[in-house]
């Protein structure tokens, strides 16, 4: 029901623009899942159409599989403990200790830029073995791949910083921190996007 | 907009948040690209009208693209490419769905605005950039991008087979990288503000239909524009990168062996089409949705089969995603592979033949008013049905064979994204031109566009259908070139009179536009006796629409139903029977809470 | 607005919906559209188009005929009865369509198109005579097997616009005798005839309206179409994908011609095949 009260409850003369950024319209449960239910099967139809393409480009002559750097890996490893941390963010929430949060925020936030830090490693290792964009199909999809999966792990960093911010102001309660928890699945989300995609490059 | 400081004139209408505001940015930025795009389609025609005669005062125009009076071939090219571009993504996307529908989904499901009108702004201003790169690609060396709105590689990947494909092509490659983020953030808006910000009792099953159609709209263009992306980086990757995602081995392109191996051009048609054909219905629907509600409220009666026609856009919607196989019949595909493509496209047929009987049905009984806005929704009806019937020769395969890359095709989508498209613009400026600004646009002069623009459309696009069943070329530079086609040169020519005749019926409409915004009658709350929310609230319609949303009894069309065969009764009006339920529903009055954490 | 006014409107638009409709169908009736068929599947194809011509065509003008009763009935400002339906009464009338549709739609896939996609994608015939067609920017390369009846092998390597537009590899004996000719297409009648489509640089599309047959040709991919031709005569070779700004000048010729005339001809060209 609530979807359908929050509509009236915002007085028709709250300035526009007023504050910072807009004045949100009323918006109820539901919105912001959907919202983020929306995002992520955009960039799944994204990748389900690179993994297409890979899954044909394979198929071509010309195909020669490379080793995918060690740090490639690591790098994995990563961004899985930094989901780690962003949990142990929402469940030190939960319990109410609150001022220990943006500690575990922070550092999986960090993690995120580690990541991304390796990634660019990751390139130099394969260039410095001399592999590079056009030397193989199978190099030019992990140049491509990783830097597109890069875009959208910058997309979730920039949404943590903006959590860690909430955090750090105390905007967070044991029960109202839904950012965070969106910013979570999200994460989560390009993350395990990231294992899927050294799994598939893995076998291809 | 009382009790506080009016905002400054760029916040209001510059980067402003207000969903009809930026609606309306979004329709003048489509006018504006809409000259560009139809100015292209003026020069294809006087080309293929006359394609050897001389342009001396052309050349003093666009000295570049008329040397010594005679247009270049690249030029022609170049010119068909970008009037496809601008006019399926930049005029018809930008006017019908992202305009209209930012100015009327929030007055159809009462909501006080988009669910995220900060992004809303942003993908505004992020169309703007994309529009101002795909203009800028016709100055760049080599000219805008020529390998045709498909931009299928290799031509489009290798800047020594084509001028066009050299910076050009990569501003066509930017430009849409922009319309793509823009559209998405557009998308997710729709979606998210038609299923969360429903005002109380606005089911799904009483939306009116135009808003449904856009939401079937942003559905397909949140899963059907991703594969574009990628096809896109990946021929960005091949032409600055030097891989071979689409570029097989063994290209001779002026003398050189060129270094590319084992990509495949098949790819990315493949991914291309993906998108391609969902973004037909992306642009077809609304403007059926459009028809519907603009029949329901001319013709005074509920649309007829509301919920089937609900049940057919959907069905429509889930095959549109897995037929775009039948636009590579000719490509070489596994025969086997072909026949299941034609199978299913042609199956669409059969939702679309629901939607279009009960347009026509929707006026069975009707107390039909023929004002402007009726006439064009009515030209849809006769226009879809042209359109999709001439569909048949082409999701048919074996007859594919015969038109495909013809003429045929040319008129087969000028009519389902060109007529019915731009009718279902029209139809929905003139509709709700009253809420937009308060004011009524000339009728006199309405029906003289309409007039003007309907007779020489039809005449012009189904004359394209008999030139293809004479087997002529699309995209062909100089159609006289074939002999077996010069005998029907003639055809060209009056389709060209026909088109300038619609091109110049178009003045009308704009004189009408700026007429009725400055000098127009003044328009009550309600002027057409509508039903639906939109019309509760003043005219023009203020920030945040309303001060406290309607609630909603009653589904969109209640036209002379249920004993009250004289008048209507709005969505927001309770029966008098239902009064206490009414009460009930409304219940005590809502806490004020803001949704959500604190972001 | 006064009746009379809606009464001219209403017949106005009524007028124009019936003169689409006639006139639509006339223009379509007024002369045999098509290029004469000139090979043996085109009357498979020719049967296709033709049904649907008929069928869309009653469809399009009962559907504008039914538009212009109502608009005409139901546009005079006269009242109309409490225009009400029953959800069921729609459910049904959808039904027609549907059926409609369906029958109309899939019967000319399945049953009159699918005889005809097999005669064009199907096996080809064992005595089908090959010959090689190379697509370059903006000419046609046709290339016969010569006295051996083996191509010979091609090298990207040693293409040469002027002498070499195919890129015969000089180092392959049975290339020596194969026949080239740049856009000139010389079939005999009534033989099965199996073309490799071959592109030297982009996409390029074979087709001959007179054949019915039309088929891209993908760089990279050894494509293929087959046909018989049936009549003697010359017919226009077109190029149906865009293929650059020349790409309305790729223009060749077909010259089919009798048995003998061809084998003749052949071995004017240095040898009998």
């Amino acid at each position: 029901m609530s979807r359908l009260t929050l509509a009236g409850t915002i007085p028709l003369d709250v300035p526009q623009g007023a504050g910072r950024g807009a004045p949100l319209p009323p918006s109820g449960r539901g919105l912001y899942p959907m919202f983020l239910m929306a995002v992520l099967a955009t960039v799944t139809m994204l990748f389900a159409a690179f993994t297409a393409a890979l899954l044909i480009r394979r198929s071509g002559s010309d195909w020669i599989a490379i080793e995918l750097p060690a740090i490639a890996w690591v790098n994995g490893g990563v961004i899985v403990v930094s989901s780690a941390l962003l949990e142990l963010a929402r469940r030190a929430l939960r319990s109410g200790a609150a001022s220990v949060a943006p500690l575990w925020l922070g550092l999986a936030a960090a993690l995120g830029l580690l990541f991304l830090a390796g990634q660019i490693v990751a390139w130099r290792a394969l260039m410095a073995e001399g592999v590079f964009l056009p030397s193989s199909p199978h190099a030019a999809f992990f140049y491509m791949l990783s830097a597109v999966h890069g875009a959208h792990v910058l997309g979730g960093l920039g949404a943590l910083g903006w959590t860690l911010r909430s955090a750090l102001r105390g905007a967070y309660t044991a029960t109202m921190h839904r950012g965070l928890s969106h910013a979570a699945v999200y994460w989560h989300f390009v993350g395990a996007l990231w294992i899927y995609l050294l799994i598939l490059m893995r076998i291809a | 907009m009382t009790g506080h400081a009016p905002l400054p004139f760029w916040r209001r209408y510059i980067f402003s948040t207000d969903h009809k505001i930026i609606g309306l940015q979004y329709i003048l930025t489509a006018a504006f690209m809409a000259i560009v795009a139809v100015g292209l389609s003026v020069l294809i025609r006087l080309q293929m009208a006359w394609p050897q005669t001389l342009w001396p005062a052309l050349e003093r125009i666009l000295p570049r693209a008329y040397e010594g009076g005679v247009l270049l071939p690249e030029f022609y090219i170049s010119m068909v490419t970008m009037h496809g571009t601008i006019m399926v993504f930049f005029v018809i996307s930008l006017a019908l769905v992202s305009g209209i529908g930012n100015f009327i989904i929030p007055l159809h499901v009462g909501a006080r605005d988009m669910a995220y009108p900060f992004l809303n702004m942003l993908s505004y201003w992020t169309i703007v950039p994309a529009c101002l790169i795909m203009l800028a690609s016709f100055f760049v060396e080599g000219g805008a991008a020529a390998g045709g709105w498909t931009s299928y590689p290799p031509l489009s990947a290798l800047p020594g087979a084509l001028p066009g494909s050299g910076l050009g092509q990569t501003l066509w490659l930017l430009g849409m990288a922009l319309f793509i983020a823009s559209f998405t953030m557009g998308s997710l808006n729709f979606l998210t503000t038609i299923l969360n910000l429903r005002t109380r009792g606005m089911s799904l099953m009483r939306m009116p239909l135009t808003t449904w159609t856009m939401f079937v709209s942003s559905v397909l263009g949140i899963l059907a524009f991703p594969p574009l992306t990628a096809a896109a980086i990946m021929l960005l990757f091949d032409r600055h990168g030097g891989t071979s995602f689409f570029l097989p081995g063994g290209l001779v392109v002026g003398g050189q062996v060129l270094p590319f191996d084992g990509g495949t051009p098949l790819l990315f048609q493949h991914l291309f089409w993906f998108l391609g054909h969902p973004e037909v219905y992306v642009l077809v629907l609304p403007a059926l949705g459009i028809a519907f509600d603009v029949v329901a409220t001319f013709g005074r009666r509920p649309v007829f089969g509301y919920r089937t026609t609900v049940w057919s856009l959907l069905v429509v919607a889930v095959l549109s995603m897995i037929v775009w196989g039948h636009h590579m019949f000719t490509s070489g595909m596994n025969p086997y592979v072909g026949e299941y493509f034609s199978i299913v496209t042609v199956a669409i047929t059969l939702p679309f033949a629901v939607i279009g009987l009960n347009l026509i049905a929707s006026l069975w009984r009707a107390e039909l008013r023929l004002t402007t806005a009726m006439l064009f929704a009515i030209g849809i009806i006769s226009a879809v049905g042209t359109g999709g019937l001439g569909g048949l020769y082409l999701g048919t395969a074996a007859s594919d064979i015969y038109f495909h890359d013809s003429v045929f095709v040319v008129g087969h989508f000028h009519f389902m994204i060109g007529v019915v498209t731009s009718f279902g613009i029209f139809a929905a400026l003139y509709f709700w031109f009253p809420k937009m600004f308060g004011r009524h646009m000339s009728e006199t002069l309405g029906k003289v566009h309409f007039w003007l623009t309907i007779g020489p459309v039809f005449a012009a696009f189904i004359a394209m259908h008999y030139l293809g069943l004479g087997g002529a070329l699309r995209r062909v530079y100089d159609p006289t070139v074939y002999e077996y086609i010069r005998p029907l040169q003639q055809m060209n020519v009056w389709i060209t009179y026909a088109l300038i005749v619609a091109v110049v019926a178009q003045l009308v409409f704009f004189v009408n536009l700026v007429y009725g915004m400055l000098w127009g009658r003044r328009a009550e709350e309600n002027p057409w006796q509508g039903a639906t929310l939109e019309w509760t609230t003043p005219s023009p319609a203020p920030h945040l629409n309303w001060a406290e949303p309607p609630t909603v009894f009653r589904g969109p069309y209640q036209y002379r139903v249920n004993g009250t065969a004289e008048g209507y009764t709005p969505q927001h009006v309770p029966d008098r029977m239902d009064q206490s339920a009414a009460e009930a529903l409304r219940g005590p009055p809502a806490e004020p809470t803001l949704a959500g954490g604190p972001e | 607005m006064s009746s009379r006014r809606r009464t001219f409107e209403a017949a106005a638009l009524a007028l124009f919906f019936l003169g689409v409709a006639i006139l639509t169908v006339f223009g379509f009736a007024m002369r045999d559209w098509m290029p004469p068929a000139a090979s043996r599947h085109a009357a498979g194809m020719d049967g296709m188009i033709e049904y649907l011509l008929y069928t869309t065509g009653a469809i399009f003008v009962i559907g504008h005929l039914v538009l212009i009763a109502f608009i005409w009935r139901f546009g005079r400002g006269r009242r109309a009865d409490n225009p009400e339906t029953k959800p069921r009464t729609e459910r049904l009338w959808s039904i027609a369509p549907v059926v409609i549709m369906a029958l109309v739609s899939e019967v000319g896939v399945l049953v009159i198109g699918l005889p005809v996609w097999d005669e064009i994608y199907g096996d080809f015939p064992e005595d089908a005579l090959v010959v090689d067609v190379a697509a370059r920017q903006f000419e046609w390369i046709i290339r016969y097997a010569g006295s051996d009846g083996e191509f010979g092998r091609t090298d990207p390597e040693q293409i040469d616009g002027a002498s070499n537009p195919t890129g015969l590899d000089a180092g392959d004996p049975r290339a020596a005798d194969d026949v080239v000719v740049r856009n000139v297409l010389r079939l005999p009648v009534n033989r099965p005839i199996y073309l490799r489509l071959r592109s030297h640089d982009v996409l390029h599309s074979f087709s001959v309206a007179a054949f019915r047959v039309k088929q891209d040709i993908v760089p990279g991919i050894v494509g293929s179409t087959q046909f018989v031709p049936t009549r003697v005569g010359t017919f226009e070779i077109g190029c149906a994908e865009l293929c650059g700004l020349a790409h309305y000048r790729m223009r060749g010729r077909v010259i089919v011609m009798s048995e003998d005339e061809y084998d003749q001809w052949q071995l004017d060209q240095g040898g009998a095949e």
